[in-house]
């Protein structure tokens, strides 16, 4: 029910802010999504759909820290491996 | 897909379940609040994955499941009377009324209509003007916005033909009535990181501090999971109790503010009653009282409230997070998908659904 869905932003259109639309590309699903709750997506950004509006832009910087934090796990027990191998 | 495919990654998940596994010094068990959740973990058999102290157990996050079966009779009696529409999400079809479900009313000749979006919803008025049509609106946080959306463009548009019948809930009133049942052993929460993108999560701050327990903002995807756990886990290790958000991707600190100006315009906050779990003060959203003519109670009466009748169904234990599906005695014999005896059989989200569907699947071959 609270399912959302990332998808590129490949056009938009419409001036009012309750009625402006995107075209929005879901892995080559392509439809048309509303933009009332994101003024500030732009072409080329992804958003995450839910029941036909987007909820949030998506952050680009911030979907690596998941990532970054593995790697700074994977630092952290190389080091305690060394200490414990002393 | 990007912002999907590099969180199934099974490796990254292995590592992220290894560090759990380094981090927890004895047991813990953690609440996932919302079925998208229940829904991953059980298909990726991410609970498999972590060790044994670590239990997961299910939320009442499926607006589907907790929908009070008095809305599901007053749907149903709708779309019964001739010269109306009802239309509504795909999984409301099959939820239990006291008497028959949706579909039913609909192979009797109802015109019931499955709507992706609440839009889809007020088009279908417009195309009709000389037939009512009611949107049965049903959702937590994530949804009320574009719900209310439907219900602000038919006041603009001067509808005449559209109305709602609203049977809206909010999360953290239910967390907080979970974690002050007498028999709570919830530790941590991760908390549902759409309600979230809508909400923000200053409002998690007060439940974390009165009641003890870390809330970590979590997606959906394998490795949000995993992160959130971990998350968690590290802050319960280090008597921690704070509001950590593991989905900053999406969810910022004050949420989404023009879906929260919308929803203050259209709706107000209610009592309302779960399925299964009973009545949650200040636990949902009905239509404000300057949109009174658009609900579907002014149009059509008020919904009667119904006591829910008695089975050997365990759902309203399952919603609470008290029992797993599979200690059901029906589960997979008497309820199935096909034949639920509960609602948390019959959504997709439902954790009963969930478990029949997935269990077993091991996380590498699903990642893959």
């Amino acid at each position: 029910m609270c399912l959302a869905v990332p998808g590129k932003i490949l056009a938009i259109a419409g001036e009012d802010p309750i009625m402006r639309v995107a075209r929005v590309d879901f892995g080559g699903i392509v439809k048309e999504i509303n933009l009332a709750y994101t003024p500030e997506a732009e072409i080329g950004a992804y958003v995450l759909v839910h029941v036909g509006f987007a909820i949030s832009v998506l952050d680009e910087e911030e979907a690596g820290r998941v990532f970054e934090h593995l790697r700074v796990i994977g630092e952290i027990e190389a080091e305690l491996g060394v200490k414990v191998r002393q | 897909m990007k912002f999907r495919d590099e969180y199934r990654d099974p490796e990254a998940a292995r590592r992220f379940a290894a560090a759990i596994a380094r981090t927890a010094t004895r047991p813990w068990t953690l609440m996932e609040v919302c079925g998208g959740q229940t829904h991953a973990i059980v298909r990726y058999g991410i609970d498999e994955l972590l060790p044994a102290g670590i239990t997961l157990v299910h939320g009442p996050g499926c607006p589907v499941c907790v929908t009070p079966v008095d809305y599901v009779d007053k749907a149903i009696e709708i779309a019964d009377r001739p010269g109306t529409i009802l239309a509504s999400f795909g999984d409301m079809l099959r939820v239990p009324g006291s008497n028959g479900d949706l579909f039913a009313a609909k192979s009797r000749g109802a015109d019931i209509r499955v709507v992706y979006s609440p839009l889809d919803a007020l088009t279908i008025a417009r195309a009709n003007p000389d037939r009512e049509v009611v949107f049965f609106a049903v959702g937590f946080e994530t949804t009320a916005p574009a719900n209310a959306m439907a219900v602000y463009r038919a006041r603009r548009e001067g509808s005449r033909n559209f109305s709602m019948l609203a049977s809206h809930i909010l999360v953290p009133p239910a967390m907080r009535s979970i974690l002050s049942l007498p028999t709570n052993k919830i530790q941590g929460f991760l908390a549902a990181g759409h309600v979230c993108t809508i909400m923000g999560f200053e409002e998690y701050v007060p439940l974390a501090s009165q009641f003890r327990v870390p809330i970590v903002v979590t997606g959906f995807e394998p490795l949000d999971i995993l992160e959130g756990v971990y998350l968690c886990v590290r802050q319960l290790e280090a008597g921690r109790a704070e509001v950590e958000n593991q989905y900053s991707r999406s969810v910022r600190r004050d949420g989404n503010q023009p879906a929260q100006k919308i929803m203050r315009e259209v709706f107000r906050v209610v009592r309302r009653r779960w399925r299964g779990i009973g009545e949650i003060e200040e636990s949902g959203l009905g239509l404000a009282e300057a949109y009174r003519d658009l609900d579907a109670e002014t149009r059509f009466g008020l919904v009667v409230s119904r006591e829910e009748r008695q089975s050997d169904c365990i759902s309203g234990l399952v919603l609470c997070g008290e029992r797993k599906p599979p200690e059901c005695p029906a589960f997979g014999t008497r309820c199935t998908p096909e034949h639920p005896l509960g609602v948390t059989m019959v959504s997709s989200e439902g954790a009963c659904a969930a478990y029949y569907r997935y269990r077993g699947v091991p996380v590498a071959e699903a990642a893959e």
